[in-house]
This record gives C-alpha cells, structure tokens and sequence, in this order.
C-alpha cells in the first residue's frame, strides 16, 4: 500500500490511470452491447418502429426524405428492407458524411440497438428483404470449390479472384472483402448496396450466397493462406512487377556493386 | 563531310600504360594528358598476413554455411509435411515446405557465391592490368586476297559473270520454290473459318438458362438492379465444345424500369424491362459484365470499355468498337423467357468480314 | 605455324607422369586444341565496373529459368483436355478444369519443392526481363553500341524481344482464369488482323476459340522454339563480346586502343562464377518469402468468367496500356469489312515503340558519319541528346506501362480509372517532348560543371580571408588522372552543307536528306547541343595567371 502511494504523484500515474479508465469502460461498453441487441430484439416492434423513425428523422430523412421517398440526394427506401439498412448502417457507409462517388466503409455512427430499429422502421415502409438468420452465412457450412465458381461468375470480374477489389468507372470500385464479416457479404448479395448490383434468391440461392461466403473465407481472410509467401496484396502481375522492378532487381544490383567495388586498400586516405 | 576533334584519340597511342607514379608526371603541353595507369596499391590483405588470414576464415565460413544449408534443405524436404501450413511474420500463413527449401536452397548458393566473390576481392591479386585491342578491320592486302579468291570461285563455278544463266536461275526458281511444301503443309492446322463465327448456340425458342442454378429463367426471378449471368439450354459444362460455344453464347440479363431505356428498339427487344445483352466485349472478347446498377453502365476489365445497358449498350469510354449485341427475347407459354432467334450480328471482338 | 607438328614426344620432361589434370588437357588439346583456346582466352581481361554486370544477371536468369523449367516440364500436362480436380487443394476439389491447369495445381501441392521450382521460375522471368532492360539502358546511355558493337545491339534487342513472347506464352500455359484472359486477348488481337484474321485465328487455335490445341502449341514455343532461339543468340551475343573485348570508362591508362581490368582467371572466374550464385541464391530467397502467380485462387479458365485487375507481366504491360489508352474507332469498309482500330493501332505502335530504342544507333550514325572503333564508354552528360531521347522513350515506355494497370492504380490510390486513362492519352504525346527538353538541358549543365571544375578545380568548402578582407573559397587543383578522365571525351563539330557551289563556280545540289541530316547534326553539336570542353590553352591561362588555387 505505501508503495502505491508512494507512487501515486509520479508523472506517469495519471496516464495509467486514464488507460486503466479506457480499458474498463471498453470492456464494459462489450459485456454490455450485445445484451443491448438481444434486449431489442425482445422489445415490442412496433416501440422499435417509433424509435427508429425519431432516429430516421434526424439522421437520414434530409437526403433520403421524410417519408423514405427519397429525394434528390438519395434514393428511395421503400422495399429495400431491413438487410439493406443493416448493411449500410452497421458498416458505417450510411450515414454518408460527403458526397462522392461513392459511400466508402468508416466506423459506425449508430449503436445495433440504433440500427436494429432503424432497420425496423424502414422494413415497415415496405417488404425487402430481412436480415439473414446467422446459419444461413456460416462459412463452414458452405462449399469452397462451389463458392469459387460462382465466385468468378458472379462477383470476381468487380472484385478480382480472391475479392481484393477493383476499380469501376469515374473514381467508383468495388471494396476489398478482406476480413469483412459474414453477414455483410449476404447483406450486400442480397440487397446491391450502391453501384453493386443485387443477386435475389431467384438467380442465386441462399446456399449458393453460403458457398460464395466459404470461398472467401478460405482465400481472403487473415487467416487464409498464402502457400507461396507474401502476396503482395493479391492484385497479380502488376504488384509482382513492381516488385521485380524494385526489390528484385535492386538486391542483384546491389550484389553487382559488392563484386565490382575496389577493396580497401591499405593506405589512410 | 564531318567532325572529328580527334586530339584526344591520337594521345592513348603514345602513353600506352606504364607504371608511372600517380600525380608526379610533369607534362609540358599537355595538361590533360593521359598520366598512365596508376601504380597498383596494395590491401590491407597483401601485407598483412593476419588480415588475409581472416579473408581466409571467412570464405571457409562461407562454404560451411552453404554445406549447412544443403544439409537443411534435405532435412526439410523429409521432414515437413507439404501442406503443413505456418505463420510467419510478416509474411502471412505460408507453406513451411516451401519457406524452408526457398531459404535453405537459396543460402546454400548465395554462400557459395559470396564466398568466391570474397575470396576474388580480398585474396586474389587485384591489379589491373591492360590488354591491348587489335584492329577489327582486315588490313588492305588481306581484303584484295580475300576478293581476288572470291571472284577465282565464282569465275570457277560460272556464276558470276553470266556464262551459265540460265543453270543459275533455275537453281534460284527451285529454292525459291521448295519452301512452298512447308507452307502448303501448314494448311490444316485449323479449319477455313467460314461463318462459325456468325452463329452462336442462341435460336428461336431456346430457353435462357440461369448459369448459377441451371434453371430456365422466368421473368420475375429477375428484379430491377440485379445481374444474371445466363447461356442457352442446352450447353452443358462437360460438352466437349461447350468452352467454344459459351465463348460466343454467355449473355447476361439486367432489368430496367422501363422509363430509364433510352433505346426504343432496345425496349422491344426485351421483355417488360428485362435486356438481355451478349456479354462478350466487343473489343477484344472479356466478359464485359461489371455492371453498375445506378449508372446501368457495363464495364469491361480488360481495356474499360463502357457500354450503356440503358441505351443500347451503346460505347462510352474505352476502345471497344460497338455496342454489345442485344438477344431479343420473349416468354414462351409456360412463362419461361426465351430466346427469339440468334444474335442479329456477331457476338465477340470484330474481324474483318464482320460488317 | 604450316609446317607439321612435331611436338608430341616432348611432353613428361620431369621424369615420371605428369599430373593428372594436365593429362586430360594434353588429351583435349590434341584434338580441340584446348591449349591455344586458354592463351587467348584464359588470361582475357574484364573490366570491373557494377554496371558491366548487368548483362551477367540477364544471363545468369536465363540459366536458372532453364534449370527451373526442365524441371517443371517433368510434372506440367501441357493438355486442354477435362478432368474433374481431385487433388490436395481443397477449394478447387470437384471443379472442372484442363489437364493443363490441374497439373500445375499437382505441381503446386502435390510435388515437394515444386511450388519453389515454379515461383523460382517465374520471378526469374520476371527479373530476367527487367534485368535486360537495365543492361540495354547501361548500353544506350554510355554509347556502348556504337561501332564496332551495333551487331551486339541488335542481337541483345532481338533477345528482349524473345525474352517478351517466351514470357508471354510460359505465363498462358497454366491455364488458369488471368493467363486464359491473355489468350482471349490475343485471339482478338489476332482477329483484328484485316483480310487474313479469321483465317490466322482457326489456324492458330485449331478451330474456333479457345479449342483444345493452344496449350500444347504454346508449350512447344516456349520450352522448345523460343529458348532454342534465344540460346543461340546469346551464345553469338557472348562470342562477339569477347571478341570486341569490353568497353571501358575513361581514366588513366585506359585508352580506346586497351582495356584495363582483371584477368579472367582466376578473378573474373570467381567473380562472375560467384555472381551467378548469388543471383540464383537470392532469387530463391525471393521465391521462398514472395508469392507469384498464385494459379490456385485464379481458378480455371472459362470464356465467361473473368476478374478485374486482369493483366499480363509486367514485360507485355506496356502492350496493354497502348491498347487501354485507345478511343473507340471503328471503321467499317464498304458497308462488309471491318478494321477494329481499337486493337490495329495499339497493335502497330508497339513495334513502334520498341523499333525506336532498337533503330536509334543507326540515326545517330547516319547523323555523325563517324566510322571510327570506339571502345570508351561515354558519360550520358557527354552525349545530351541522346541522353534526352533515351530518357524521353523511356517515359514514352513508361506512360504506357502505367496504362497498363490504371485499374490498379485507380483502386489502391483512390483515382478515377478514366482520369487516369485521359492522363495517359495526353501524357503518351506531352511527356516525352517535354522530358527530352529538360534531360537535354541538365545534361549541359552537367558539362558546364565539369568544364569549370576541369578549368578552376574542386570547390573544398574552405573560405579564406585574403590580406585586404575579400573571403574567397579555395578550390583545389584537380589530379592529373582526373583532368584526363574529364576532358578525354570526343566532341562532335556540327556538320555544314557543302558550299552552294563548287570549286568550278556550278551549282552544287544538296539532296533534302542531306539538308535535314545537316539540321540534325546542328541541333546535336552546334550551339547549345553542348558545351565545348576545356582546350589546354585555356587551362594554361587561367592557372598561371591568378593565384585561385
């Protein structure tokens, strides 16, 4: 005891204190969020409907109007679903913070209790897809090979072979999907958040959308393989060529300069 | 005509290297004459025995090191399973066969070569020493002998000087000709190209199969904003033609609400808003199918050509030629969509006869 | 040296045999004739500079990419015939796919090593390619092809461009979802050809695209057709180096009628043995710690699959980026033939493009008229313009190059993909003028330097104060060696027209080849071309007058 006081004054103190204070408000913040979501999903839907139209009003109704219309800076909302404001809100992309070409993925602005009734409130402007049951995206139930192929049907020619992105026209591109969660690769397939287009049920089933979510798992996450070494970010003969240009060349190069330099001789100079 | 200064060139000839001294040379008219090759300076290496010894030593590590590392290399090879796969920082989970016999391999001969690169810079003599060049060129008397043994040949053989013409230019019309057997057997290398590629697997009535599911397409599976990736009943995966056939055939179908295309003709092509566009670039044949649901833009990856589905596929950027070919489509009566005949031009990069 | 031999009878002199090594020479040399080769060769002299290795790496690449592909050929079914994958790699198991592709996924997971052997192969491919570049810019910006080496030049261009199709048709035959792109590629190319297209397109693909017979035609090229060529012109390459013995720079003793370095054997013999050791050693380190073409996660090639970021290696990128910056033009002939300009143009400026770098020697030798050897290797600032147009086709090469990948670009720098392309477009016309311009006149000004340190010496950094207060730096005479290295270049004088009449007073005509080849010379050597370097009387005035050093 009289050690800790004794080192109570020391400059430091404050700063350990402050991330002691950090850590236990995150760790409360997560023992303490998912219990939030479950008790949503308890609460009475229609007391989710309201809240979520008070947070629609403040948030979204300025581009996407009052009703969910849509304006002139947004699209309508009715019928997109709660999967579709799932997506959008939970990966940040909505609320959009500028217009640009495109509503890139940033942290979110709302807690899932928020989204959750968000998501209520526009599900009850009109039917849309729902948010996906958590088995109907576990990677370990779907097929790889299948998921690949479909994958390059389907989704490689914007996002390239292993979903590492690529670009679209006039600054659009399809993201990286590296590491991006289960849910969100369904959401985005089911619903065709911005300039993807969708893939409903009828054209490619939900166990199809499984084997997709497989392959990705098994080529592009942080725990996939890379058998042959670093992969230079999977974007093929272009990063592979800089690199020859740069690293491979300049490793021989500087072995050549080694050969050819003179050796010390024995003189002060 | 032109242009030689020439003083510098004539001066190497009389100061061909001597072991002069360095910076003593006094030369008179020239200031920038060519001293000689300075006098050699020894190493550390060539004097003191000790540091040779060292250069010695460390060569011999060398050559230990790459012994080592084939031993390794062997090891590895038995020992690591080869899907066995290991995290390494920072180069991600990679096969550990492969890391082990890349580095074991590549130490082994990286230390053969540095050893002897080292054993040339320390211990053998670094003294630079000249070699005199020779003329390339043949000196005159070697040029006239050469010539006059020449024309004694062509006189010998007759024909040089047109006394046996017409000999020699049949010899030149059979040579000229003999080639030809090589290239008339080159001939059935493939088949005359004749109108395959104005035909495609499409016609009247065939049904627009889903390629994800092989199902028959009906027209609500397909909703505003979604992209089907589709090919005609009929082709089957295992076909040994079917890479030829879905070559020309692959198709995707879009649907637009119906105020948005532009094209009128397009429209009436399709069925209540749903287009179905050949999906092979017309440029240099990639699938041109990164379409972008608000823009109604098909992208190709390839070169970037951009074709509007909104209005006929017509090109927007990029180098592709033409739009893409448009199937015209319809439902037949179990409410299936079908096809309405083939391609009314050829799907697929241009060429020549196209039109 | 005619009359007979009568030497045998002489050889163990020292009583008892002579050791076995020489014995085995004495056998050779009787009927090779090894002796005479090694007195001319065996003591031949190298000399040593970084940049004369470059050659060495391309050479050495070659050998491994030999060594590595005879060992790929044991595993590699060069066929295009269907299987049903079921190997180790378990996301493609129960896909459909060629023999081709499922063996080199054999190769990758099934054969110990063989994934090493092909990233072994590939990246020194790719090195190979880059390496020959270095090497053919060390050549051109030192002056190094000019006479009597223009043959060499020529050779070592036609190898680049060997080099550029063996890669090309190495990298189609895995069969997989890119290089199956490729393919695609160069059928249109083909295709795109007008009168004869459709015609060259059955014959090369045996049929209508893709078939089953490119693969196995591809593979003859490229282990066989292609590496046989290029084997015997790298062997006619290297006789003609040692025959022409290497350049050198300037410096004391060093002379265009010597070359001055270290023998053959034994130094050169364990530095440029060493080398390719070094080289393999670190390719290999480069394989075990870099993926390459990873074949397994691009899957199998079907026409209507295809991925974003589709390019070729690097060596073909700037092929691609011509085609990429094309406008869509069209043209269709009297309402029945088509020209699809969007891939002939591309397609004809290549040759273009590569023709310029190969062909520039014999323009400037037309521009000089100088029929002399040289051996010297010339100082890039000592030659401005045509440092300037080296410099200038390689940001040509290099705009395009870029074009080659903008979707690469575009996505990992947050671009447009069409800026990027209307960037290119100006820049392929724009910047290399504009870099020429600007090579040129820093190459002057390089001159210039070395003019007034050659006339005024080394600035030491030292400030003196002079008795009557002026500080002034002290700059430091250069050595003798030194004042030789930077005034032995030659100069040029611009070429003049004959006079417009001759000695008899008739008119001279001058041919308009002639009056344009004079301009030219005039823009190379005349005023502001270069600066004229230091002549001795100038020197001589400036030092002994003055006390400045």
């Amino acid at each position: 005891m009289k050690k800790l006081s004794a080192r109570r004054r020391h400059p430091l103190a404050a700063l350990v204190v402050l991330l002691f204070a950090l850590a236990a408000t995150g760790g409360l913040y997560t023992a303490l969020a998912p219990a939030g979501e479950a008790k949503a999903e308890a609460s009475d839907s229609s007391l989710a409907i309201e809240e979520g139209k008070k947070l629609y009003a403040v948030g979204c109704s300025s581009c996407h109007g009052m009703g969910g219309q849509g304006g002139s800076d947004g699209p309508s909302l009715v019928g997109v679903g709660a999967a579709a404001v799932d997506f959008q809100v939970s990966t940040g992309r909505m609320p959009m913070q500028a217009k640009g070409p495109q509503a890139p993925k940033k942290p979110k602005a709302y807690t899932p209790e928020e989204t959750a009734q968000l998501a209520a409130y526009i599900a009850s402007l009109g039917p849309g897809p729902a948010i996906p049951e958590s088995s109907a995206y576990n990677p370990a139930d779907g097929d790889s090979a299948k998921g690949g192929e479909l994958f390059r049907t389907n989704c490689a020619q914007c996002h390239n072979f292993t979903g590492q992105g690529g670009a679209l026209t006039h600054g659009k591109y399809a993201p990286n999907l590296h590491d991006v969660e289960p849910r969100h690769i369904y959401q985005a397939m089911l619903t065709g958040p911005q300039a993807m287009p969708s893939f409903p049920d009828s054209t490619l089933t939900p166990e199809q959308k499984r084997d997709i979510i497989a392959w990705l798992d098994a080529v592009n996450t942080s725990e996939s393989p890379n058998p042959g070494g670093f992969s230079l970010g999977g974007f093929g003969p272009v990063s592979e060529g800089l690199y020859a240009w740069t690293f491979g060349i300049g490793v021989l190069i500087a072995a050549a300069v080694w050969i050819a330099a003179h050796t010390a001789k024995a003189r002060k100079s | 005509m032109s242009s030689e200064t020439g003083s510098s060139k004539d001066v190497s000839e009389e100061h061909l290297p001597t072991a002069q001294e360095h910076g003593t040379v006094t030369v008179a008219d020239d200031p920038f004459a060519d001293p000689g090759l300075p006098a050699h300076e020894p190493r550390i290496q060539d004097i003191d025995e000790k540091a040779a010894k060292r250069s010695e030593r460390t060569v011999t590590l060398l050559f230990v090191l790459s012994s080592l590392a084939t031993v390794g290399f062997i090891v590895s090879f038995l020992l690591i399973p080869i899907d066995k796969i290991v995290y390494i920082w920072p180069f991600g989970h990679v096969s550990g066969l492969n890391f082990a016999l890349g580095w074991t391999l590549g130490l082994a001969l990286f230390c053969i070569g540095a050893g002897a690169v080292h054993w040339s810079r320390t211990l053998m003599s670094d003294e630079e020493v000249p070699d005199e060049r020779h003329q390339i060129a043949a000196s005159p008397e070697v040029k006239a002998e050469v010539l006059a043994e020449f024309r004694a040949g062509t006189e010998e053989s007759g024909i040089g000087f047109g006394r046996r013409k017409m000999m020699r230019n049949s010899l030149l019309g059979a040579l000229a000709l003999v080639p030809l057997s090589g290239v008339v057997l080159l001939r059935d290398l493939g088949p005359a190209p004749g109108d395959k590629l104005r035909h495609t697997a499409w016609d009247a009535g065939k049904r627009i199969v889903n390629e994800n599911t092989g199902l028959p397409l009906r027209p609500e599976d397909i909703t505003v904003g979604s992209l089907t990736q589709a090919m005609p009943e009929g082709l089957d995966l295992h076909d040994h033609d079917f890479h030829a056939q879905i070559a020309k055939a692959a198709v995707m179908l879009v649907r637009l609400e119906p105020d948005d295309i532009k094209d009128e003709q397009s429209a009436e092509w399709g069925h209540e808003g749903i287009l179905c566009f050949s999906k092979i670039c017309t440029h240099i044949g990639c699938p041109a199918t990164l379409y972008e649901r608000q823009t109604h833009h098909a992208l190709c990856p390839c070169h970037q050509s951009t074709f509007d589905l909104a209005d006929g596929a017509r090109v927007l950027f990029g180098p592709a030629g033409h739009p893409l070919p448009q199937l015209r489509i319809t439902t037949n009566d179990d409410g299936e969509l079908v096809a309405l005949g083939d391609f009314a031009e050829p799907p697929g990069p241009s060429f020549w006869e196209r039109g | 040296m005619s009359t007979a031999t009568d030497a045998p009878k002489s050889a163990p002199s020292r009583g008892g045999k002579a050791p076995a090594g020489e014995r085995v020479a004495d056998w050779a040399d009787g009927r090779v004739g090894v002796y005479s080769l090694a007195k001319a060769n065996m003591r031949k002299i190298f000399p040593d500079h970084w940049s004369f290795l470059l050659g060495e790496i391309c050479l050495y690449a070659f050998i491994i990419i030999i060594l590595t592909g005879v060992y790929l050929t044991l595993f590699f079914v060069p066929s295009m015939a269907e299987l049903e994958y079921s190997g180790s790699y378990v996301p493609m198991q129960g896909v459909l796919m060629s023999e081709a592709y499922a063996s080199t996924l054999d190769i990758s997971f099934d054969v110990r090593g063989g994934l090493l052997m092909r990233e072994i192969h590939h990246w020194a491919a790719l090195i190979f390619v880059v390496a020959i570049f270095f090497h053919m810019m060390r050549v051109f910006f030192t002056g190094a092809f000019r006479k009597p080496r223009e043959i060499n030049w020529l050779f070592g261009f036609l190898l680049l461009v060997l080099a550029m199709f063996t890669g090309l048709t190495g990298y189609s035959l895995p069969d997989d979802l890119l290089s199956g792109t490729g393919v695609r590629f160069m059928e249109g190319a083909v295709l795109a050809v007008p009168v004869v297209g459709t015609w060259l397109q059955m014959f090369l693909f045996g049929g209508e695209f893709p078939g089953y017979d490119i693969i196995p035609r591809f593979f003859v090229v490229h282990v066989l057709l292609l590496p046989g060529l290029m084997v015997g012109l790298i062997v006619a390459h290297l006789i003609l180096i040692v025959y022409h013995k290497h350049t050198h720079y300037a410096g004391p003793g060093r002379t265009n009628s010597n070359v001055v370095g270290m023998p053959l054997f034994p130094v050169y013999m364990a530095k440029a043995g060493g080398f390719f050791f070094l080289v393999f050693g670190l390719i290999a380190m480069i394989a075990a710690t870099t993926s390459i073409n990873p074949i397994w996660v691009l899957g199998p090639y079907r026409p209507d699959q295809v991925s974003t970021n589709a390019q070729p290696d690097w060596y073909m990128g700037f092929s691609e980026g011509l085609v990429r910056l094309m406008p869509a033009w069209e043209i269709v002939l009297f309402n029945s033939y088509t020209l699809n300009l969007g891939l002939l143009i591309p397609l004809m400026v290549l040759p273009v493009v590569l023709g310029a770098i190969a062909l520039y020697p014999f323009f400037e030798n037309w521009v000089t008229k100088d029929k002399r050897e040289h051996h010297i290797s010339e100082r890039p600032r000592n030659a401005p313009t045509r440092t300037a147009f080296g410099v200038a086709w390689l940001s040509w090469y290099f705009i395009a190059l870029v074009a080659g990948g903008n979707d690469v670009w575009a996505i990992n720098f947050d671009l447009s993909i069409n800026a990027i392309t209307w960037f290119g477009r100006v820049g392929f016309f724009v910047v290399p003028v504009v870099v020429f311009i600007i090579t040129r006149r820093i190459c002057i000004g390089l001159q210039r330097r070395d003019r007034d340190k050659v006339l005024h010496g080394r600035e030491t950094g030292i400030i003196k104060r002079l008795p009557h207060g002026e500080f002034v730096e002290v700059h430091e005479p250069l050595s003798q060696a030194k004042l030789h290295a930077l005034t032995a270049h030659d100069q040029y004088q611009p070429a003049e027209l004959p006079a417009s009449t001759d000695a008899n007073g008739v008119q001279r005509k001058v041919g308009l080849l002639e009056k344009a080849r004079v301009r030219i010379s005039r823009g190379y050597f005349g005023e502001g071309g270069q600066v004229a370097k230091p002549t001795a009387e100038e020197y001589r005035e400036i030092t002994s007058g003055d006390g400045h050093h």
